[in-house]
This record gives C-alpha cells, sequence and structure tokens, in this order.
C-alpha cells in the first residue's frame, strides 16, 4: 500500500484529476512527470491511478498526455455554502493539524480590487492623428537614472556631466528572482531574453552564478539583507545594483530558502555552507533609517566608483509616498515599487494575502509626491507587481512609471501555471526547483526564445496603443495620466491615482 | 545525411519518443487504434533513466556499422537515404546484429510465426522528420545534419 486516506491528516482535496478510461493509454507519462506523487500506475491491474490530496493542480500531467486524456478540475466545495466560512475551513484544519502556518508562493491571490482594469487610454479621433507604428517611427528607449536639473549644450555636445544611467531598448525588465528560487536554466533564459531585447534581468539576491557573468551589461545584481554571493566582482558586473528592503509579497519580513534547495552551486553562488537555510534578516541590520540607507548607498556607490546606478526596492505600504521622498533624498538613482500582487519563492500566507498596497495607488501617489517636492528628476520610477499584460505596462508609465519589472509573467511565459508550490522545491515545470532532473525540463533555447516573443509582441502592442493614442515616444507617455479615465472607482480613489472619471 | 541528435540535458524522461515511434510503425497510425486495438509494434527508440541522467536512445546510423557486417544474409542493409535499415522479408532472426551492436538499439520482435526478426529504427521513410524527433517536447531530439 503506497498511501492511504488517513482521517487524522485529512484536508479536502483542492483538485480531482478526471482521466478517460478509453484515451488512457498507459504510456505512463503523467507518471514521470507528476513531481507531486499524485500519480502512479499499478502494473496487477493495469491502471494508472490518482492520490487527488497530493495534486496541486499544475496541470503537468494534462499537458503532457499525448492523447487528452487528462482532466484537472477544481474539487467543488463539499461543505455547506457559507460565505464567512468556507474559505477558511481548509486553511483553519491545516493549522490545527500541521501546527504551523501554512508557506505559499506565487502573489496574493485574493479577490483585491486590480484598478488596472478599472482605466481605460485614450485614442485620437479627428482632432489628432492616430500613427501607424509599422509605417512611422516609434520609441520605446528608456534611460534609468538621475536626470540634472537643466542641462548646458556647446557646439562639441552636451556639457552636463550626466548622472550613471540605465538604457533599455523596451521599458520592461526582469524582476529580481534568484538563482536557488530559480532554476539554473531559467536564470539563463532570463539572461539570453535580456541580452537580446536590450534590457535587464535581476540577480535577486542569491548572488550570480560565475557562468552567468558573460551576461555583463543586462544584469542588475540585488544586495538584500543576507548579503548572500555579495563581493567585488559582483558588484562589478551589474550594470546597476538594487538594495533589496522589501518585497510586495512578503512586506516586512526576509527571505527563507529551506536547506534542501541550497545545493553544491548554490552554496558556491552563496557564499554559504551547503544544506544550511539561507536566511535573510527581516531588515538589513545596518539600515535603521534614510540616513542609514544613505550610508548604504554610497558604500555601494564608492565600491563601484560611482559608476553604476543605486536602486532601492521597497514594498509598497502604507506610507509608501513618504518614504519614496526619503530615498530619492537619500541618493538613490531607482526606486523599485513592490506592489502586493508581487511573486515570492515562499511566504507565510497570512503575509501574502493582507499586507501592502495596490501597485496602481502607490505608483500615483509616489509620482506626485515627488512632482510636488520637486525631485522627480533624482530618480526613476519602476514599477512591479501585478504587471500581467501589455496595457498594465502602458497604464503604468501613464501613472508615472519610468519602467516595469515583470516576475511572474515571464515565469509564465516559459510554462508556469502558478500552482504555487515554488516553496516545495518540486516544481513539476522545472522552473522553481533545484532538482537536477526536474530543472531539465525548461531548455533554456526554448524558454529564451518564449521570453524574447513575449517581450517583442508587448513592445508591438505598447507601439499600437501609443500610436492610438497620437504619441510617438514613450518619454511622451510618461505620468501623462490625462490618457486615463477611471471607470467603476469612487471619488477619493479617482483623486488618489490622479485621473479623471470617464466622461470628464 | 541528417541524423536525429541527442541532447541529455533537455530529456525529460517522459516517453513520448517511444510513443511516437510505436504510433508511426503501427498500421493504423492512430494512437488510440495503435495501443489499445491492434498488435503494438515494438518502440525503435528507449529512453534510459539513472537519476539525474535520462536521455533516449535509438540507431545511430553507423558510417561502418557492425549491423551490417554481422549480418549473415544481408538482410541489415544501407538503403537509398544511406541509413541502416533491416529487411523484415529476409531477416531471420539470427540476432548477430543485435550481438554486434554497440549501443543496443535493435531490439527482439519474437511475434513472427516462423522466425524472429530484428527491428531498429528506420528514421521514418514516410515522413520529413522523424516521429520521436516531432513528439519530444523539449527538443532533447533534434533533427540536423550530421
Amino acid at each position: 500500500m503506497k498511501w492511504m486516506k488517513n482521517l487524522k491528516t485529512y484536508v479536502p482535496p483542492s483538485f480531482v484529476v478526471e482521466r478517460d478510461d478509453y484515451r488512457c493509454i498507459r504510456c505512463k507519462a503523467c507518471v514521470e512527470q507528476c513531481s507531486f506523487d499524485a500519480t502512479f500506475y499499478d502494473e496487477e491491474e493495469d491502471r494508472v491511478w490518482t492520490w487527488n490530496a497530493n495534486c496541486v493542480g499544475c496541470n503537468r500531467c494534462a499537458a503532457i498526455c499525448p492523447t487528452d486524456a487528462i482532466t484537472v478540475r477544481r474539487a467543488d466545495p463539499t461543505y455547506r455554502y457559507n460565505h464567512n466560512w468556507n474559505g477558511h475551513v481548509d486553511g483553519l484544519k491545516k493549522r490545527a493539524i500541521f501546527g504551523g502556518t501554512p508557506v505559499v508562493s506565487m502573489g496574493n491571490d485574493k479577490p483585491y480590487p486590480i484598478y488596472w482594469d478599472h482605466m481605460l487610454l485614450n485614442a485620437s479621433q479627428v482632432t489628432n492623428p492616430s500613427i501607424d507604428p509599422l509605417r512611422e517611427p516609434m520609441e520605446l528607449k528608456t534611460f534609468l537614472g538621475r536626470k540634472p536639473d537643466s542641462i548646458s549644450v556647446s557646439d562639441d555636445g552636451l556639457k552636463t556631466k550626466l548622472a550613471p544611467q540605465l538604457e533599455l531598448d523596451i521599458p520592461i525588465m526582469f524582476a529580481a528572482m534568484s538563482y536557488g528560487a530559480l532554476s539554473y536554466n531559467v536564470i539563463e533564459a532570463l539572461g539570453r531574453a535580456a541580452k537580446e531585447m536590450g534590457t535587464y534581468y535581476n540577480s535577486g539576491e542569491g548572488g550570480l552564478n560565475k557562468d552567468h557573468y558573460k551576461f555583463k551589461g543586462n544584469i542588475i545584481v540585488q544586495v538584500a539583507s543576507g548579503r548572500f554571493g555579495v563581493h567585488k566582482d559582483y558588484l562589478d558586473v551589474g550594470s546597476a545594483i538594487e538594495i533589496k528592503i522589501g518585497q510586495g509579497a512578503k512586506p516586512g519580513i526576509g527571505g527563507h530558502l529551506p536547506g534542501e534547495k541550497v545545493s553544491e552551486t548554490i552554496s558556491e553562488t552563496r557564499m554559504m555552507p551547503k544544506g544550511s537555510d539561507a536566511l535573510s534578516p527581516a531588515p538589513h541590520h545596518d539600515v535603521y533609517s534614510i540616513e542609514d540607507l544613505r550610508q548604504l548607498i554610497y558604500a555601494l556607490k564608492e565600491a563601484t566608483e560611482y559608476k553604476k546606478p543605486i536602486a532601492v526596492k521597497i514594498a509598497c505600504v502604507h506610507n509608501v509616498a513618504a518614504i519614496a521622498s526619503g530615498i530619492a533624498r537619500a541618493g538613490a538613482d531607482i526606486i523599485v515599487l513592490d506592489g502586493f500582487k508581487g511573486g515570492t519563492g515562499a511566504s507565510p500566507q497570512v503575509i501574502r494575502d493582507n499586507i501592502g498596497l495596490p501597485i496602481e495607488v502607490s505608483l500615483a501617489v509616489v509620482d506626485e509626491r515627488l512632482r510636488q517636492e520637486g525631485i522627480r528628476q533624482y530618480v526613476s520610477i519602476v514599477a512591479s507587481g501585478g504587471i500581467r499584460n501589455s496595457m498594465d505596462v502602458v497604464k503604468a508609465i501613464a501613472l508615472g512609471a519610468d519602467a516595469v519589472y515583470i516576475g511572474t509573467a515571464a515565469l509564465v511565459a516559459i510554462g508556469c501555471t502558478m500552482c504555487q508550490q515554488c516553496h516545495t522545491g518540486k516544481c513539476a515545470w522545472g522552473i522553481a526547483t533545484q532538482d537536477p532532473h526536474l530543472s531539465k525540463r525548461v531548455n533554456p533555447d526554448i524558454a529564451s526564445k518564449r521570453l524574447i516573443n513575449l517581450l517583442e509582441v508587448w513592445a508591438l502592442e505598447i507601439k499600437e496603443t501609443m500610436g492610438a493614442m497620437g504619441i510617438n515616444s514613450i518619454e511622451s507617455l510618461r505620468g501623462n495620466r490625462l490618457n486615463l479615465r477611471g471607470v467603476g472607482l469612487n471619488e477619493k480613489e479617482l483623486e488618489i491615482l490622479g485621473i479623471l472619471p470617464a466622461g470628464e | 545525411m541528417k541524423i536525429v541528435k541527442i541532447r541529455e540535458d533537455n530529456c525529460i524522461f517522459c516517453h513520448l519518443c517511444e510513443v511516437a515511434c510505436i504510433v508511426e510503425h503501427s498500421q493504423s497510425k492512430d494512437i488510440i487504434k495503435a495501443f489499445k486495438r491492434e498488435e503494438r509494434p515494438i518502440a525503435r527508440c528507449t529512453v534510459e533513466f539513472n537519476y539525474p541522467v535520462s536521455l533516449s536512445v535509438m540507431c545511430r546510423h553507423c558510417d561502418d556499422a557492425p549491423c551490417i557486417e554481422a549480418c549473415q544474409n544481408g538482410s541489415m542493409h544501407r538503403d537509398e537515404r544511406g541509413y541502416v535499415v533491416v529487411n523484415p522479408e529476409t531477416c531471420v532472426g539470427c540476432w548477430m546484429c543485435i550481438m554486434a551492436c554497440p549501443y543496443g538499439v535493435i531490439k527482439r520482435d519474437t511475434r513472427r510465426e516462423k522466425w524472429g526478426l530484428s527491428t531498429k529504427c528506420d528514421l521514418c521513410p514516410d515522413r520529413v522528420i522523424p516521429a520521436c524527433v516531432e513528439a519530444c517536447p523539449n527538443e532533447a531530439l533534434t533533427f540536423e545534419e550530421l
């Protein structure tokens, strides 16, 4: 007996795997592909069998099945309908049975409002011409970094000395996802795609594998509270350095990479013993104030001879505008705002689902505050956390972002089905795992092609929308909130977002 | 001459190359019928596994093919495409080719009435791209010039 249901540990399954017995040819592809021990083959009975309780709904089996015999569906709630309690029964049971707080991954999955879907874009009609991006030039080039108050130009060119800038061909970058959380092949694919598309990928807090130094010129390196893998070569290889103060999925708490995921290469990259838990403290223990942050920013600037812009990443929390103002004044060149829908490799469920602010609101208030204080030009703003499509990018830029980070969207492009099991290290799609056999499931050749396709398509979509608005440069869209109208929002929300209601 | 290149770094041990091979060499070329109704042919490729390594192995169509040397009546021969194939009409099932093959990719099909039959990859003469290559979801098998 391989497994039997036991009332003592019973939580109703979230998914039911249905197998059409006529279509099933017993090829056992699904059995080999299931990394969560949900699928078995019984030789004696000649039957492929599923333990629904183990199924996480990753759909790997359904995707690989050559005869489409498998359908994975959500298990219908079996309890008597109760609006207050139905969604909480399983969570209560899990805590009571296993005596621990559930750890989850990916972003907040609760039905909070999505402001992107309450904003509509403008288009040109009669009074001004729209532009066809296939016939006319269209500019997406973006520079991130501190801009001067004014510039002076002579016949020899620009006289003003500019602060270091990041040059992006497309205002979309790959968000910080560490080697450790993601497999080697995924990092490889992100790096190749960033190089090809003239943008950047972020190393995340786990350091940088020596093999990936080849992506120099397209890497943003991160310095987080654990300082894993931070050394001179690491800082040198980055085009910019990002100080991670917080992460949208888990504001106020540090990271935790379980010891099982700390393999030989991870331990070498992170500069820590093999098999030991990689714990990032909740705060940076040398940053307890804006003044301390300034010291860290300038320490990093000194270490890199003032040649690289320094970014500071914060999770969006209640006083985000004031915090951003402090960061700008502390000397940061780029502020990264991470909304509460941002993803993670592991986070306590209560934190992920209840802490933070929406990126749309935070972006609007930060941009507005910095403008009011006359310091907007000192920093570039990067929006991240819940950017799902190219129109979110356009709306974010219209709200005041200089560029965006995509994390979850990039992973979905290479196979992720958002089953929220990153923290288990058993990712059936080979993305969030260090298992050498599972991680083969991402072929960097295929994955990088898909990422490049995604960015190319998004770039075209952004150009099309800009063309419709009669704008031929992304610079003209930046902070251009007149091109946004709110629908289904109350007066206060419209005021905070700084946009007019539809019809006005 | 194109052959199937094996990239073990990408093999995910799904066995779909074997499934595709069986379907391609079946009477109906219909996946359900091939597996459930008809006499199922033998897969010409085999997925080997020793954690974490896995790879699909099939005939390498060697230049100096030892199986052709070993065959006593010329059943194992090189066809007009340059690939090593077996003539099922004349094969007597002596299995000398199996003894000679350095890769262990020739299989025994013992279901014939009179004598057995050597079964091996024929690189799908009816197709432009072999079935296993087309079925591989991770480009672990590619059909490329040597």
